[in-house]
């Protein structure tokens, strides 16, 4: 297929639109028919609880995943039907940072920046070591260059990972739970350094979290996904101060963190009392 | 470790057949024997089956690492094809490589029936290398080099697919690496045996 010429979006600032996406695992809707936009500055939050579908919806979301039916459009190309080449094309565009960084082990930090950019322009060397000193600098990491990622503590594999995702100057950044498994102190590390890059650099980000602090403080606009009886639904999307304000309880158990509430904290299959009779 | 295994079968080969072409007073035919049967067959599939042990497992298990790691997932998203990143630099060193070793494995495993020839039957080294190198044809060692690039093709093939196609963590990991040298021996034998019947028909 001959590469598209660049579409000329008459709504230009939305960079990210998804439309009546549905993924379902043999007949069973894990993502059941979403619609919503990204526009070009936000930081867009996208919460949820454990196996809600947002590690699937970023899968979806870079192309590492067909969904099911719906579209995914980036930068006005729809990337559920774009040919490989097409899609390379694209992901030239967005950065990707991995919850576990997914740094390359067999390299070094340096080296793991200075891949994308060696591959995608011809930079002469000198350049390109320069570009990864400045990359480290925005994550806090002067110095690190010669360290293996097995040297390095999970935030800072983290932030390497960011450092990477960045490394082409994309104009989009996507981020699958920049602070999970994080202390507070690196969390709100990590935070600032997802702030810098969005509001700095003026990159859009595209952030997957259900750490709530984190969410509240650096998105412009959040989407809550919905599990249990509401699977594959967005239950509410609104500026910070908007789902602040939603009277869902769905929505306000998750934002406060309690027990109890409509989430079903019981997973269990059979009752508990026929269970253990029968067992017995 | 591949010239020790040449070294043995150099050895095994003029030892085996010494006993019974001695009886019909054939020794002078040891030679003729051991350089054949190393350059059309033994050297390329034994140098194969210790590189299966060595490097296809290692491939397997690097790569099924950097699945499990999902760093085969980091380098899509980078725009960067796994394949021509990772499988086509390792198919083409295996291509060079594998060759040459099987060149190196057939000459240390004629030094090992040299050895016995001159050592143990008293032959001199002069008839033993005339004998050795006059009875092959080009086309011997052709033949050899032609099976060696097919062993190199299902070595990377399988090892990299193994690898790529790693399910659940660590224990995947390591079914991959069995796999990948299990499969790689099968297929390996397999296409040694059409290969041989195939050039047997035509020559």
């Amino acid at each position: 297929m001959s590469p598209t010429p660049k579409k000329t979006n008459p709504s230009s600032d939305v960079i990210l639109e998804v439309k009546d996406l549905v993924q379902s695992y043999n007949g069973r809707a894990v993502l059941n028919g979403l619609n919503f936009k990204v526009r070009k500055g936000e930081t867009f939050v996208i919460m949820g609880g454990s196996g809600c579908g947002k590690t699937t919806l970023l899968r979806i979301l870079i192309g590492a995943q067909k969904p099911t039916s719906g579209s995914v459009h980036l930068f006005g190309e729809d990337i559920t039907k774009a040919a490989p080449q097409e899609l390379d094309r694209i992901r030239l565009r967005f950065g990707m940072n991995f919850q576990f960084g997914a740094l390359f082990q067999s390299m070094t930090v340096g080296e793991n920046i200075a891949l994308p950019i060696q591959e995608h322009s011809q930079v002469d060397p000198s350049l390109i070591e320069m570009i990864v000193k400045m990359k480290l600098e925005l994550v806090g990491l002067t110095g690190f260059e010669n360290f293996k990622p097995s040297e390095l503590s999970g935030g800072m594999r983290k932030r390497v990972g960011l450092a990477r995702a960045l490394a082409l100057d994309p104009e989009l950044l996507f981020s699958d739970e920049p602070t999970s498994g994080l202390d507070p102190v690196m969390t709100a590390v990590v935070d600032q350094l997802t702030l810098d890059s969005t509001r700095k650099i003026g990159v859009t980000a595209v952030v997957v979290s259900h750490d709530m602090t984190s969410c509240f403080r650096i998105a412009t606009h959040m989407l809550m996904l919905g599990s249990g009886p509401r699977q594959g639904e967005i239950v509410a999307e609104g500026t910070p101060d908007e789902i602040r304000a939603n009277p869902d309880p769905f929505l306000q158990q998750f934002v406060r963190g309690e027990a109890d509430g409509p989430i079903a904290f019981r997973l269990s299959q059979d009752d508990y009392l026929k269970h253990l009779l029968q067992e017995g | 470790m591949a010239s020790l295994v040449s070294l043995s079968v150099g050895f095994i080969l003029a030892m085996q057949s010494s006993t019974e072409l001695g009886k019909m007073g054939a020794n002078s035919f040891i030679p003729d024997l051991v350089s054949l049967s190393l350059l059309r067959e033994l050297g390329p599939l034994l140098v194969a089956i210790i590189v299966v042990g060595r490097s296809g497992s290692a491939v397997a298990a690097e790569i099924g690492t950097m699945k499990v790691n999902e760093e085969i997932e980091a380098l899509r998203v980078m725009a960067i094809d796994p394949i021509r990143y990772l499988v086509l630099p390792r198919f083409i060193a295996l291509m060079i490589m594998l060759p040459c070793m099987t060149i190196f494995g057939n000459c240390v495993g004629l030094v090992g029936g040299w050895a016995v020839c001159t050592l143990e039957m008293g032959m001199p080294t002069s008839f033993y290398i005339m004998r050795a190198m006059q009875r092959p044809e080009l086309w011997d060692l052709y033949s050899g080099i032609i099976k060696t690039a097919v062993f190199a093709h299902i070595i990377i093939t399988i090892a990299c697919y193994q690898g790529l196609n790693v399910e659940g963590g660590a224990e995947g990991v390591g079914r991959a690496t069995t796999s990948a040298v299990v499969y790689s021996i099968l297929w390996i034998i397999i296409a040694d045996t059409v290969l041989t019947g195939l050039f047997y028909l035509v020559l």
